[in-house]
């Protein structure tokens, strides 16, 4: 079994194992399941040059970083210098970084490998990775059902062991959702609390990287090495980084916790319903205090969601245009053509429906109506947060209607699709931190997961809960006979 | 809700965006559930409540204006599709 991020760098730095055989046994898991789609390219040759270069720090007696040798995945919406990163588009096929994204960049200052890029919907639009032009992902519980999306690589790659660290990016549910359909960590910071530097925008006022993880313990040593200041990043916040390793075992004996009464109405599945309910109870039982709460806005959100992530997403998206990067139509004979063509033959059906989407709620007409009745709902949805936070500390929460679903069973139906995001996208909306941690098991077998949701800036609180609940109630994880 | 395909077609040309004659139909029929989503908001009364564009505490994050070099420019023509003479190339604009 793969161990986890944290007892690899303990071993890589005491000599206990090098970063190379750490290196060896985790590509060796990665190229025999091909069959998940979870990578979309393996960076073998850079990743073993990256070991043997801490290897060989370690040799001359260095002290080594804070991740050691552990073996990460990237989405592959974040660059990494030199190699091709491509958001999952045909449109960025070819595509050579010319920089790191600033999380990579924290990787590697902490001495992590960087083993390759995970398979994504598109632009990081979609809620099953089946949105990718390298084909699906799939879930490594059942293979037929998605791994969730859009870091559905990212998450299927931890699930199955093929690497014990992963990141990926959450705009209205991505990281989230993938972790819970997955069972695994996943934590999406709060807005501002990591660097976008070197992600491919999707929707500026809403994209957040965060990792994903077997242990609670591993997402907190991620983000702590992720998180901070960045001046090529102005909405990254200065506000310092805590550890967020020191209070993990603190338990949560007065926390409060609050139940939403929104998140458990019609519409959830009765068996994630009863998941959700007994891990609370596991809280209250450990001294949390729990309570019920109401976000009466939560209904307006994913209506919301759908005109502000689109119409952001038009805009961001203008820069592929075919003349500075990406597809070119070798068809096109005037400028206008080059655009047209390049975008038209690109991007993919979810990409083309968003950035319409996107181009049509801002369009002369329907601007008043749609963005900016939108942004005003958001701002009921954020305060909706905030009276909530002045009752309790942390919200609990389902993370998705239902656990994983079928390949191909909403793909044909772009509304069924998004309300899969339902429960992730209010916290988003107003920039919380939030995580997923796994809770149980359906009948059928699949992963069900819990999601934790503090006021922005509070990671700790949140590490401190979910690391209370994996240890009163520890989730299986994929069953040996199952792993590569 | 219904969008009509001639709104279709003025959306996907504000879009800068070639769609074939299925991709219009599909996004014609689609956008019709999408829009009565999105309807949901007009039940919510918002007339006192301003708008947020940024969730995010920070404002006016400002800078000296100083140049910096980028290490090896002839990096990020190499991405363009076509270049020439250190310029980005495409077709002629002015017949």
């Amino acid at each position: 079994m793969t161990p986890c991020a944290a007892a690899v760098a303990r071993d890589v730095r005491s000599g206990r194992a090098s970063a190379e055989s750490v290196l060896r046994a985790v590509l060796r898991k990665a190229r025999a399941r091909k069959d998940l789609g979870a990578f979309v390219r393996l960076l073998e040759d850079q990743a073993l040059a990256q070991a043997r270069a801490v290897d060989a720090k370690r040799g001359r007696g260095e002290t080594l970083g804070r991740l050691a040798g552990v073996p990460v995945a990237v989405k592959d919406n974040m660059l990494v210098r030199g190699v091709e990163t491509t958001a999952g588009s045909r449109l960025l096929q070819g595509h050579v970084a010319s920089y790191d994204a600033a999380a990579v960049e924290r990787l590697l200052a902490e001495d992590a490998v960087i083993i390759g890029h995970t398979n994504m919907d598109e632009f990081a639009m979609g809620s099953s990775t089946e949105n990718s032009a390298f084909g699906p992902a799939r879930n490594p519980w059942a293979p037929a059902r998605v791994p969730g999306g859009s870091s559905g690589g990212s998450a299927a790659a931890v699930a199955a062991g093929l690497c014990p660290l992963a990141l990926g990016s959450d705009t209205g549910g991505s990281i989230r959702q993938p972790a819970a359909f997955c069972g695994v960590v996943g934590l999406k910071p709060s807005y501002g609390r990591v660097s976008r530097r070197g992600l491919i925008a999707f929707a500026s006022s809403l994209d957040q990287i965060g990792p994903l993880a077997r242990t609670v313990e591993d997402a907190a040593l991620a983000l702590s090495v992720i998180a901070g200041a960045d001046p090529g990043d102005s909405t990254c916040s200065a506000m310092p980084v805590p550890d967020y390793l020191q209070d993990l075992g603190t338990g949560v004996k007065g926390l409060r916790v609050g139940l939403p009464r929104e998140y458990l109405a019609a519409g959830l599945d009765p068996e994630v319903e009863a998941a959700v309910r007994a891990a609370v109870e596991a809280l209250r039982v450990l001294g949390a205090e729990v309570r019920e709460v109401s976000l009466p806005h939560t209904r307006y959100a994913v209506s919301s969601y759908y005109i502000l992530a689109p119409a952001e997403a038009s805009s961001n998206l203008a820069r592929f245009d075919g003349v500075r990067y990406g597809r070119r139509s070798p068809a096109a004979r005037s400028l206008a053509e080059l655009y047209e063509l390049s975008r038209g033959e690109g991007f993919g059906p979810e990409v083309k429906r968003r950035v319409m989407l996107g181009t049509y709620v801002l369009s002369a007409g329907y601007y008043d109506a749609y963005y900016a009745k939108a942004q005003r709902a958001r701002t009921l949805i954020k305060a909706d947060f905030a009276a909530a936070f002045q009752g309790v500390d942390v919200l609990a929460a389902p993370v998705a209607p239902t656990a994983a679903f079928a390949l191909g069973e909403k793909s044909a139906d772009p509304v069924a699709m998004y309300l899969s995001d339902v429960y992730t996208i209010p916290s988003s909306m107003a920039g919380n931190a939030s995580l997923s941690v796994p809770c149980g098991l359906t009948k059928g077998g699949l992963p069900i997961g819990l999601q934790l949701i503090a006021d922005s800036f509070c990671e700790g609180t949140l590490l401190r809960a979910a690391a209370a609940l994996e240890a009163a109630v520890p989730f299986p994880g994929l069953p040996e006979a199952d792993r590569a | 809700m219904a969008i009509s395909a001639a709104e279709v077609r003025r959306v996907a040309r504000l879009a800068r965006l070639r769609l074939s004659d299925e991709e219009a139909a599909l996004y014609e029929r689609q956008f019709g559930g999408i829009l009565e989503l999105m309807a949901e908001l007009s039940g919510l009364d918002t007339a006192e409540t301003p708008a947020t564009a940024s969730v995010s505490a920070l404002s006016n994050v400002m800078r000296e204006d100083a140049a910096r070099p980028f290490p090896e420019p002839e990096r990020l023509l190499a991405l363009a599709p076509q270049s020439e003479g250190g310029c980005y190339k495409v077709p002629r604009v002015i017949a």
